[in-house]
Formats: C-alpha cells, structure tokens, sequence
C-alpha cells in the first residue's frame, strides 16, 4: 500500500471496517495535533525523554553510582563530564538519564491510579445521584481540602520513606479534581437523549456508566492529566527534595536539586542542571496537554 | 385489544411546593396496530406522557397498561422488547463516540440477538441508509440520516408499539417528509403501532388516524382524523389549533 493511498483509507467519509472505522478517527485527532506547534515540541521533547530513559545505559557515559572523590565539583565540559560532576564524583549527565526513569515511573503510575481513581468515583457519584453522590462528594472534599504537597507529606511519613509510597501518596492526594471533573461531566451527559435511548434497552447503570459515559469522560481526563502532569513532577521532586521520596543514592531529580543545594552559590550547576531538566518536562507536558486540550475537547467532538 | 391504556394519569417534577404537575389526568387508549397523535403546544406536556410510558419518569400516579397488563415502577427487559422509542433531536440522541456499527450492534447484544452482523445490515437496510453508512461515527452523518440510524436503533428489538416523539420537528422540510414516509412504511410492513407526538398537525394528519389534543397538562379532545379534516371540534382550543394550522397551510 503507498502512502497515498494509506491516507485515503483513513480520511474516507465511509469506512468499511470497524477497524477502519477508529483508525481513521484516531489518524484526524493526528493531524489536528500535527497543526499545533507547540503541542508538537512537548511531544518531541516527552518522546525523546522516554526514548532516554529507555537507552539510559547506552547515552550515559559513566555508572551513575560510582563516586570519584578525586573528581568532584567539576564544572559543566571538563573532563568529558558534559553537565559537571556533583559533590561525589558522580557525573551529572548519566544521572539526569538514569534520573529520567524514575521521573517517568512515577509519572506513569499516578497518570494510572489517580485518574482511574477520580473517574470511578466522580461517575458513579455523578450518574447515581442522591445519598451516595453526597458521600462520595463530601469525602472528595475533605481530601481536597488539606494542600497537596502536605497531604503527601502526611501519607509518605505515614507509610514510611521511599519512591513506591511517594507514587501512593501522590496519587491519594492527585485524584479529587478528577473525580470533580468527572461527576461535572457526568451530570451533563446523564440527562442527554443518548443515555435515555440505552436505558430504553434496558442497559443497567455498569454499562450505562463504563460504556457510555466513561468515552466522553475520558478526554477532558486526559488534557487535566496532561497538564497535572508538570505538577505531580513537581511534588515528586519536592518529596524528593525533603528527602521523603526517592531516597539517596537514588538518582531522583528532586533529590539531586536538594543534594546540591549546599553547594549553590559555588557551583551552581550541580542544583541547576536537575532543575533544568524538571523544567523541561514540565514545561513538555504543559504544551502538549494544551494541544490535547483542543483535539480531544468533547464539545468539539460533534462538529 | 388496546396496546396502550392510561388511564388518569399524573406526571409530576419536583417535590413539595415546588411540585408541577406538567400531566393532569389523562386518559387515553391506543388499538393494535393503530397510529395515535398526541398534539399540543410546547409544554403542554405531550412529551412528558412518552416519557412516563417509557419509564423515563418515574413521578407518577394513575395507571398504565400495555397489552392490558399493568405496568409498575421499574420497567422490565420485556418491556423494552415491546416498547421503543425514537427522540426529538438526533443530534443529541446519538452517542457522539459511538459508530453506527457500535450502537446498533450493542442494542442487538443488549436484547440477546446472536446474528447480529447481518441484522445491522438488513436494519441498516431498512431504514434506507445501506451498508456504506455503517462505520460512520455521528459527526459524519447529516440530520435526516441519523434520524434513521436513531429509527433503525429503535426497530432493532423488533417491538410492536413505537413511541414518537416529534421525529422529524428537527429536520429540514425536505427531510421531514422522507422520514415521515419511511416512518408509514415500516409500520406497514411489519403492524407497527404508533403513539406519536408533535405541534405539527400536518404531520398528525399525514400519520395518525385519531388524536388527543393536550393543553396544559389536561387533555382536552379526542377526534379522528375524519373529524379533524372536517374541521367539527368541539373545545374552543381544538378548534383555535386547527384554524390557525390550516390559516398557515391557505398561507403558504
């Protein structure tokens, strides 16, 4: 098949497969994000990140554990350390890239649970109405009453140190807004006709609420995920930063920024180049989540 | 036998002093295989009464029967085997995720079909769109044909009594006649009994062949399409509404 003749099968008006059928769908939410620019730098940046992580050991260029008293403190380009060394020796460059995959776990396991999370409990709070839409709500509020980063701190001290409890901690205090976004888009979509015309064939409230009202849930979820993301870097970082997350000598970015926070004033690019890079993806995820914002907009969905 | 029998029927919203009663006591019956109108202006609860019907509401007082049978608060599955219903609006009635294909299908699955494949053709068949319209999503559909999938999505538990609620008052004229056209041919190729309701009592004359004319709730008169073409109703409000239908028929 060319590649004409490929981009004719999925733009046609008339698909002949349901296969067909969601590619094509899937290969015009494509090409909308394709228009928007920037959305297509934070994706690059985030794809070339994930591409990092995954050849950490080929593109590092020393073992991000092994510590060179003799070697420490270096600056940026010396030596072949091209980000410097930190206060151990340890080269700055191979640990930011080994550093990139703990950033993506966590990322990867709360972009999981909270939303999943805050989408179970917004719709069926949202579709079910009543007492138990009160209840649900009234514990939401309570969880998002209390800030993030303290509620996460509570949790990690709770559940004791380290990145498996920080990613629940994260997660615990990530989901409330989802569930707000999800019961609010719930109450709208409940009383349309399309949910009446499935009860009218006697569909029960777990199909009504998984198949019908999850699809059109899931998009808004996905841009707030998108755009949350930068900040559940941040308060990973900032768990690491106190010390309560990743724990040494793991090379967490938070972690690194706080181990060189001694040494700011001299050498400014041991706290300065993790700091970058927690910049960056944030940054990355924030366009990219406002491209999405506009391809997967369920109120654009109809036109 | 009547298919349907309401019989002082009260539909309510809201509760305490803040309940309207948007239907009064109505009662009606509609014949086997009979079309039924139900005409009114906007909120004079016609709409409501399907809604009611179709478990849709479940604020009423008075009795509905179906077949003769009584119908309670919750409906069941053979309930919706029996009884379908076709929207206002096909814009809103319609998931907007959901392929021609997936509604259908699901509807199919729902009621227990196994040869679901060729029965979303012939449906798709029937209701004139043909197979090349399977895989569309909505947003790739005009007004007039996601009309007929909504038709096709109704016939698709092979039930016996439809009810319409104002099928083509969303549709552009031209429109409107081929649905109402296909919507007489279905019902007489498969005995279909109709409860149809709308303001536009062209519509009701093409379609039906007796009418309830609803006003605030209340129904006022009931009439054959006889009657009503001969123009003898009695209520003053039958008779305003049939003036000025046929004012902007001399009109146009």
């Amino acid at each position: 098949m060319t590649h004409q003749t490929l981009r004719d099968w999925l733009l046609t008006d008339t698909p002949q497969s349901r296969r067909q059928a969601s590619a094509a769908a899937w290969y015009a939410g494509w090409l909308k994000l394709k228009r928007n620019t920037l959305a297509m730098a934070g994706l690059i940046v985030l794809i070339a990140l994930i591409l990092g992580a995954l050849c950490a050991p080929l593109l590092a260029t020393q073992d991000p554990f092994v510590q060179d008293l003799g070697a420490r403190l270096l600056a940026p380009g010396t030596d072949g350390h091209i980000f410097g060394t930190d206060s151990l020796g340890r080269d700055i460059w191979s640990r930011l890239i080994y550093g990139a995959r703990i950033s993506l776990y966590i990322v990867a396991l709360v972009a999981v649970v909270a939303p999943l999370l805050g989408l179970i409990i917004g719709t069926v709070a949202g579709y079910a109405g009543g007492i138990l839409d009160v209840v649900l709500m009234r514990f939401t509020d309570i969880f998002l009453a209390f800030p993030r980063l303290i509620l996460a701190l509570a949790f990690v001290a709770a559940l004791g140190a380290g990145i498996e409890n920080a990613v629940l901690a994260i997660s615990l205090t990530a989901w409330p807004p989802y569930a707000r976004i999800a019961r609010a888009e719930t109450l709208t979509i409940r009383n349309s006709d399309f949910i009446h015309a499935i009860k009218l064939q006697g569909a029960g409230p777990l199909r009504i609420i998984t198949r019908h009202v999850w699809p059109l849930c899931i998009s808004s979820l996905v841009i707030r995920v998108t755009l949350d993301m930068a900040g559940i870097i941040l308060t990973a970082a900032g768990l690491g930063f106190l010390g309560l997350g990743a724990q040494p000598p793991s090379p967490e970015w938070g972690a690194m920024v706080s181990e060189g926070r001694k040494y700011i004033l001299d050498y400014w690019w041991v706290a300065t180049i993790p700091g970058l890079a927690i910049f960056t993806i944030s940054l990355a995820f924030n366009l990219l989540g406002d491209g999405l914002r506009d391809v997967l907009d369920p109120r654009e969905a109809g036109k | 036998m009547s298919a349907i029998d309401l019989s002082d029927l009260t539909v309510w919203f809201g509760h305490g002093a803040e309940r309207s009663d948007a239907v009064k006591s109505a009662s009606f019956s509609v014949d086997t295989g009979e079309s039924f109108g139900l005409v009114g202006e906007s909120g004079s609860g016609k709409s409501t009464v399907l809604r009611a019907i179709s478990g849709l509401i479940d604020s009423w007082a008075g009795t509905m029967q179906l077949d003769g049978k009584p119908l309670g608060r919750r409906r069941e599955r053979s309930f919706y085997k029996a009884v379908q219903m076709v929207f206002q609006d096909p814009y809103a009635s319609l998931h907007p995720r959901h392929t021609v294909d997936r509604v259908l299908g699901e509807v199919l699955k729902l009621h227990g079909f196994s040869d679901i494949d060729a029965r979303i053709d012939k449906l798709l068949d029937d209701v004139g769109l043909g197979k090349g319209f399977r895989f569309r999503y909505p947003h790739q559909l005009s007004g007039g044909q996601r009309q007929r999938v909504a038709i096709a999505r109704a016939l698709a538990p092979e039930p016996r009594i439809v009810l319409l609620d104002e099928p083509t008052s969303a549709l552009d004229v031209s429109v409107q006649a081929e649905i109402l056209n296909l919507l007489s041919d279905l019902r007489a190729e498969r005995g279909l009994t109709y409860l149809m309701v709308s303001h536009d009592l062209g519509v009701i004359g093409h379609m039906c062949e007796r009418i309830a004319v609803m006003q605030q709730g209340r129904i006022v008169e009931l009439l054959d399409v006889a009657q009503m073409r001969k123009l003898s109703a009695e209520h003053p409000y039958t008779r305003h509404l049939l003036d000025s239908s046929v004012r902007a028929v001399r009109q146009a």
